[in-house]
């Protein structure tokens, strides 16, 4: 098993975090794992992407040229790389931002208004972990499992007060 | 036993840099290391190091060399523009035969260039980091583990060798965040009676100096670094293989350009085409028996570069041109797809001929 | 026979190459004289310069480090954080010092870095022939300006203590001269005093010292103090700059 993921969004949308937890979950389970962030001067408050892989065997490059899960938190991203995902695929979608449809039928797609329900339910700053949660419901490599280790490993030892929330945004996002 | 963590390449160095003993750093801004720079930052003054942001690269390894003078572990870190500032230093850290540690997460060029991902300042590192006869020891990271055991590398060679070692990474090592195990073994400690630490009048004193004006002793000089370079040529050089028992052909690549044809190799042998690897991990001294004895066996040879083809001459030379090499490349901050890197390997299958 | 006068300890027996009537000597002596009087050539280190005091390493019986051309103040940088207990010198002159080295001297004060620096200024280039330095004249004749220095075109002398007085991290400045026997007193003082800085922790001193370059300057010893004296002094007035610790200049 391995599988690509690749988050993209706007720079504050938590998508270097997000794609964090998923890289310690896959660690915490065993699995190889790879990290790596877009870099440079579109750090700074432009787009912002993230290539995070978790494999059974050793990974070759961390970079993902067709991945098998996109995260598109603005249309800017979805615009960029949805026609890079490989068929069968999955992308999901934060549809409180993204007016539009995926183009594309040979994908799974699933529409997540994470930014709303983050904003309704009181943790603004978080669609991107409920999108973490909804991609732990589709996806059967990624488990519903050791979701609170992970996050105390990503959540800094300053912030450890966050931790709980973060758990609920997974959840929240997971049942949806 | 310690538990593995995840790092950015960047930080991990810096990490294993202060627990192979190195308390001082000197660096300038530049992207992308500057990870480096800012660990070091917060960790050095609580661990009673000295953090300094020297005014530029030029004062940075100069503040190095003075460090190292006095025989304790230094490191600066910079990207390829910083690097060239810091040439000037690194030939006299060579005439003066001091150890150090030279990070360059290089970046594209030449001039400004970009802050993308490069491999283009390999004839630097290897060939003319500066004005004289000298070499550095050159440690390639293929991932974030080797990051952290070749600082650790960088740091004993350098006190054994009483050399430069350079780490040469790019910016997606730097950058990359993978599991590492941070362990070292035990520290070999190595006596240094030349430093400088003062004469505490109980010794003659010590002299670190490049500068000699009788023609002959230079020479001597020169020999005699020469006479350690062979030695370490003949004993250090490091490399790894991936799928080479049977390969008809062979990519020579490090770095970032290794991990992205690992993919390219499996995704060659699903195709039927025998494709393997020789990683070098030393760029100098450079792998060359291993890459010798592969050219008894491969039809071909293809080097995997973000440069503009310097690695070539290196595989040539060892091979002694025996079997064509093929150059797959991407510059400027561009980095060989997967693709690129297979499409090379199915023409070098092709026109490799026979064995 | 009774000894009157010896050699400091610090300095060695390699007799110095320096060019008759050259000011290098005395100024090295003065520095060494400083060296044994505190009782810190154990745990000196020096750094010698690029140009005609390259080979001071030769000459001081403590550690030396011979530098890259201007880069002294970064590698005693280097040497001093790597164990302040280090007394730590640079040595340098004015091409070092005042041209190629002009950063690493402005961030060594500005970071008042506990170091002593001795900074000859003699307004030429010594040792590769007597070319322009940093430091020549209005008019002054060199290799490299035959016509005279022609500030409309290369610009103004550059004065190192009046530039470093408005660095606030500097500690200590002062401009001494070695043309007679009443100044070479005044730089000992200043000498030792930037030096006992160092040993109390007070940061960065530099002491500017006139000096002479008869073969450059194409004149005889005595002369080369006259016009030291009539030329030099007059655009670079002694005193202290700067004294943080008694307001001086401040």
């Amino acid at each position: 098993m391995t599988k690509s993921i690749l988050l993209a969004g706007f720079g504050g949308q938590g998508i270097l975090f997000s794609g964090k937890f998923l890289a310690y979950k896959g660690l915490i389970e065993g699995k190889e794992v790879s990290w790596l962030p877009s870099y440079g001067p579109e750090m700074r408050g432009g787009t912002c992407n993230c290539s995070v892989i978790i494999s059974d065997t050793q990974i070759g490059s961390p970079i993902i040229a067709n991945p098998d899960i996109l995260v598109a938190m603005n249309l800017p991203s979805l615009d960029k790389f949805e026609n890079d995902v490989v068929p069968g695929g999955q992308i999901y979608v934060d549809s409180t931002l993204i007016e539009r449809k995926v183009q594309r039928d040979d994908v799974e797609v699933f529409y997540i208004p994470a930014t709303k329900m983050a904003s309704d339910n009181g943790i603004r700053t978080l669609a991107n972990m409920i999108i973490m949660g909804n991609i732990i419901k589709h996806c059967d490599d990624i488990p519903h499992d050791n979701i609170d280790k992970a996050m105390a490993k990503v959540v800094s030892a300053k912030h450890q007060d966050l931790l709980g929330v973060n758990i609920n945004a997974v959840e929240l996002g997971y049942n949806y | 036993m310690a538990e593995k963590v995840l790092m950015k390449g960047n930080e991990a160095l810096a990490e294993a840099a202060i627990m192979a003993g190195c308390r001082h750093y000197f660096g300038y801004p530049i992207t992308p290391q500057t990870e480096v720079a800012a660990y070091m930052s917060k960790k050095m003054p609580k661990i009673g190091g000295t953090f300094l942001q020297a005014e530029s690269e030029i004062a940075a390894i100069n503040m190095v060399l003075g460090v190292a003078s006095t025989g304790k572990r230094v490191m600066t870190s910079s990207s390829s523009p910083g690097i060239s500032l810091k040439s000037e230093g690194l030939s006299y850290l060579a005439g003066c035969d001091l150890p150090a540690l030279v990070v360059n997460v290089q970046r594209g060029g030449p001039g400004l260039g970009g802050i993308q991902p490069s491999q283009s300042d390999y004839f630097h590192a290897t060939r003319g980091a500066g004005h004289g006869d000298f070499h550095m020891i050159v440690l390639a990271p293929s991932n974030v583990q080797e990051m952290v055991n070749l600082t650790f590398k960088g740091f004993d060679l350098a006190d054994k060798y009483r050399m430069t070692s350079m780490i040469l990474a790019d910016g997606t090592m730097g950058q990359t965040m993978e599991p590492v195990l941070l362990e070292q073994g035990e520290i070999t400690q190595y006596e240094k009676p030349w430093a400088t630490t003062g004469t505490k009048m109980e010794r003659p004193h010590n002299i670190v100096n490049s500068l000699f004006l009788k023609p002959e002793q230079l020479e001597v000089e020169n020999f005699k670094r020469y006479e350690r370079y062979k030695k370490i040529e003949e004993t250090e050089a490091l490399y790894d293989t991936y799928r080479m028992e049977d390969a008809d052909v062979c990519v020579v690549a490090f770095g970032i350009g290794a991990r992205v044809s690992h993919n390219a190799i499996d995704e060659a042998r699903k195709a039927g085409i025998k494709a393997g690897m020789i990683r070098p991990i030393t760029l100098w001294p450079f792998p060359k028996a291993a890459l010798k004895e592969a050219a008894d066996k491969v039809k071909a040879f293809i080097s995997v570069e973000l440069s503009m083809g310097q690695m070539i001459e290196d595989i040539e030379l060892a091979t002694r041109c025996a079997k064509p090499v093929m150059l797959c490349n991407r510059v400027g901050g561009m980095i060989p797809t997967v693709k690129n890197v297979y499409d090379s390997i199915v023409e070098a299958d092709k026109i490799g001929g026979d064995k | 026979m009774a000894v009157v006068f010896d050699k400091p300890h610090a300095l060695t027996d390699a007799p110095f190459h320096y060019c008759p009537g050259c000011t290098h000597g005395i100024v090295h002596r003065l520095v060494a004289e400083a060296i044994d009087e505190l009782g810190i050539e154990g745990r000196t280190i020096g750094i010698a310069p690029v140009g005609c005091s390259v080979m001071a390493y030769d000459y001081f019986n403590c550690d030396m480090i011979e530098a890259a051309h201007g880069r002294a103040p970064a590698v005693a940088t280097g040497v001093k954080r790597s164990d302040p207990n280090n007394i730590v010198f640079t040595y340098q002159g004015d091409g070092d010092l005042a041209s190629i080295g002009t950063c690493e001297t402005v961030h060594a004060a500005a970071r008042n870095e506990n170091i002593t620096v001795i900074f000859i200024n003699n307004a030429i280039y010594g040792m590769t022939g007597g070319q322009m330095a940093p430091t020549s004249l209005p008019g002054q004749i060199t290799q490299t300006s035959p016509y005279g220095r022609d500030v409309a075109t290369v610009g103004y002398p550059i004065k190192v203590c009046e530039l470093l007085s408005n660095v606030d991290g500097a500690s200590y400045l002062e401009r001494v001269a070695v043309n007679n026997v009443k100044n070479v007193k005044n730089a000992k003082k200043a000498i030792l005093h930037a030096f006992k800085n160092q040993v109390e922790g007070k940061g960065f001193s530099l002491i500017e010292v006139l000096s002479t370059c008869p073969t450059n300057w194409g004149l005889t010893p005595d002369k080369a103090l006259k016009w030291l004296e009539e030329n030099m002094i007059p655009y670079y007035p002694l005193g202290v700059y700067k004294d943080r610790y008694s307001g001086e200049g401040e």
